[in-house]
């Protein structure tokens, strides 16, 4: 569609072809002609890895190692979801301070995983700068203390893990090794800071400007017997549905390919796209956020279901609060384990397990064979499932836009995608798609 | 020799890009990982190219020095990995997937196809090559830093030596010497764990030994190791043939040293 003789039918395109302050490779198109919107895609690029194929065959002891690497920001999310899918195909479940330790990591992971977003990623938007380094100049207190606690989080997964990405210690069953209280009580002025400054990161978050938009959320998020939802879970909760059974999910959220991505979407069975991530674990568990935390939130007046995905900035910061009171809670009160794993036999099974990564639920699911070899993996990451979503956004979002200059417009769409904290090496399982370049 | 710093670009400062290929990502956040120094390294460089921390990109001119994560897996990508060549002084590939494969050379023994098919319902929509393949098999390197992911303190010592013109002092020597300096008992003699690491470049810290497990190469084969030693003494040991080939075959499997051990333990 073109402009017509008399100019009614204008066609506007507002694109990006490689999406900047992402994890991966992807652009985007939105196109409108006549205010309608004939195209919508996020289009993900990024090479695939095939890492469902290669973990055939491969023992269930290098699970964990291997699908930490679908993703560098995220690893120990991949690593804690293989391993409560294999201990539940096993049918063995670590101890209590285990599980606490597990806890304890990931809680690691979601600081230095949201620190990383709201401060270096996300925070220029709002704030008007390229990245975090030139915001520094003009804002160098903000950007030290975003730094500070994103520290703080890899110093946590360092002393559980060995090192921050791709950790080493994490095994079925438990850890190959447990830390000493001494060490871990080290920790604690740290973490208590940054209970202070995640507060401070919530009130100013809460001031930043955000466009006016609001989405009515189909809201998917796990939910387990301890607390917030983290590192395990039975239940996956969707907003004005029933609850779906863990070993259900992935019927109840079949995965598509489409032409123009190397990830496939996830949409409900009835084609139904839903939101995963921060702002879906606040609207199903406001109630079980750490105290600290929901002082904060009642504090700035934020609502548990946010709809507006501009505001989940102000979502994460108070997840930020969340994660750093309950790990300093488990400080506090951890006691080394007898034994630092609960022994696991091989044996042919099935079984499927689910921990929300920062971004949103990581489902897997593995078929092991009687030597405990991998016979089939399945992985179902937050970003392909969130990325049905955030097309529709885009052409929620499309009529407000074309009072907007191409630029300011263009930019509030990747604004928005910024918002979900996309990760696109995760998305991709993974291969290269042939990206055909509309020209602009 | 301050001779042999890169010369400063146009904004007084050398130019620094970072670029990835095939990868997870690990590497070029190692970077930001960096919470202590990195506003000091953003003064002393100019970073002109880094889509995961900015949106600007200045590549007007050539950089000095180009960091680039991930492997070659597709077309695309081998044709970019010139173009990156072509447009910096000096390039340092990063990490196990830049210097050996990755994880994802583990194709490079299977079908491609059928690869594809696993995880793609439709390939036809694909496009990817059979094999994923080092920097170096395409284009000349300058510096390799090794491990999946890699070091802070051994990119933190390559990017000072680079920026002041010296040679970068990281040692060519096994995660054993790491492991001796460390303190700690060997776990191969303490608890018969299979371990990489006497064949393994060292950078860690020899951080599996330290967490009581073996560790699992990730870091590639050292300058001098002698990798059908430790494959023989793994199978006398006791562990099948398949398991050897395994352990190999991970990470760092396509790497020379590490591929042709494997490939001795392969059963057909
Ligand atoms: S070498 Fe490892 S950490 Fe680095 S990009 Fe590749 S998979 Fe990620």
């Amino acid at each position: 569609m073109t402009r017509d003789d008399a100019g009614e039918v204008e066609e506007r395109t507002f694109a990006v072809d490689l999406l900047t302050r992402v994890e991966g490779e992807g652009a985007f198109t939105l196109k409108v002609a006549g205010g309608e919107v004939v195209d919508a895609r996020l289009k993900i690029f990024e090479a695939p890895r095939f890492f469902e194929a290669f973990l055939r065959e491969r023992s269930m002891h290098e699970v964990i190692d291997v699908v930490a690497r679908i993703c560098g920001i995220c690893p120990i999310a991949y690593q804690m979801s293989a391993a409560r899918a294999l201990e539940r195909a096993l049918g063995v479940e670590p101890t209590a301070p285990l599980l606490a330790l597990r806890r304890l990591i990931y809680c690691g992971e979601w600081i230095e995983s949201h620190a990383l977003h709201v401060f270096m990623l996300h925070a220029p938007d709002f704030l008007g700068y390229p990245s975090a380094v030139e915001m520094a100049a003009d804002h160098r207190a903000l950007v030290e203390r975003g730094l500070r606690m994103k520290k703080t989080g890899n110093a946590l997964i360092e002393l559980l893990g060995g090192r921050a990405i791709h950790p080493v210690s994490p095994r079925i069953g438990g850890f190959s090794k447990a830390p000493s209280r001494r060490r871990l009580r080290e920790l604690r002025d740290d973490l208590a800071r940054s209970v202070d400054e995640a507060r401070e990161t919530v009130r100013w978050a809460a001031t930043l400007d955000a466009p006016s938009f609001d989405v009515d959320y189909t809201f998917v998020s796990l939910s387990g017997e301890r607390g917030y939802p983290l590192e395990s879970g039975e239940t996956i909760l969707v907003s004005g549905r029933a609850p779906v059974a863990l070993d259900d999910w992935g019927d109840a959220s079949p995965e598509m390919q489409v032409p123009h991505s190397t990830a496939l979407h996830a949409r409900l069975a009835d084609g139904t796209a839903f939101l995963c991530g921060p702002m879906a674990r606040l609207h199903h568990h406001a109630e079980r956020l750490h105290p600290a935390a929901a002082e904060v939130m009642a504090e700035v007046g934020l609502e548990r279901s946010v709809t507006n995905p501009y505001r989940s900035i102000v979502v994460r910061a108070v997840e930020l609060v969340h994660a750093f009171a309950e790990a300093l809670d488990l400080v506090e009160a951890y006691e080394e384990p007898e034994a630092p794993y609960v022994d696991a036999a091989p044996r042919a099974a099935v079984g499927c397990g689910a921990t929300e990564a920062p971004r949103g639920l990581l489902w897997h699911r593995y078929e092991l064979d009687a030597e405990g070899l991998v016979r089939d993996a399945r992985i179902v990451p937050p970003t392909s499932q969130n990325q049905a979503r955030i097309e529709e956004d885009l052409v929620a979002l499309a009529p407000t836009l074309l009072a907007l200059p191409h630029e300011e417009a263009t930019h509030r769409c990747e604004q928005l995608i910024r918002a979900y904290d996309p990760c696109i090496s995760c998305a991709t399982h993974f291969l290269d798609l042939r990206i055909e370049r509309e020209g602009v | 020799m301050a001779s042999d710093a890169p010369a400063p670009g146009a904004t007084g400062r050398p130019r620094l890009a970072v670029y990835k290929l095939a990868s997870c990502d690990g590497c070029q956040l190692t970077l930001l990982d960096c919470e202590d120094e990195l506003l000091h390294i953003a003064d002393r460089v100019h970073v002109a190219h880094f889509t995961e921390m900015t949106s600007l990109s200045d590549t007007s001119e050539p950089f000095d020095v180009t960091l680039v994560e991930g492997s070659v897996t597709t077309a695309e990508q081998r044709e970019h990995v010139r173009h990156i060549r072509a447009s910096t002084k000096l390039l340092v590939t990063i990490g196990a997937c830049a210097t050996a494969g990755g994880v994802q050379a583990l194709r490079n023994w299977r079908d491609a196809s059928e690869m594809l098919r696993v995880v793609y319902a439709r390939p036809e929509y694909i496009d990817a090559l059979a094999t994923s393949t080092p920097i170096s098999d395409h284009v000349k390197v300058d510096f390799e830093l090794r491990g999946c992911p890699i070091d802070k303190r051994q990119l933190l010592e390559l990017l000072t030596a680079l920026l002041t013109g010296r040679k970068p002092a990281i040692r060519d020597e096994s995660v054993c010497m790491e492991c001796k300096r460390a303190g700690n008992v060997c776990v191969m003699v303490a608890r018969d764990e299979p371990c990489l690491g006497p064949i393994t470049h060292a950078g860690c810290g020899a951080l599996c030994p330290s967490y009581d497990r073996g560790c699992y190469g990730c870091f590639g084969p050292h300058e001098a190791a002698n990798a059908r030693a430790l494959g023989t003494w793994l199978r006398e040991a006791g562990a099948p043939a398949a398991e050897v080939k395994r352990r190999l075959r991970l990470f760092t499997g396509w790497s020379p040293a590490f591929r042709e051990e494997s490939e001795r333990h392969d059963e057909g």
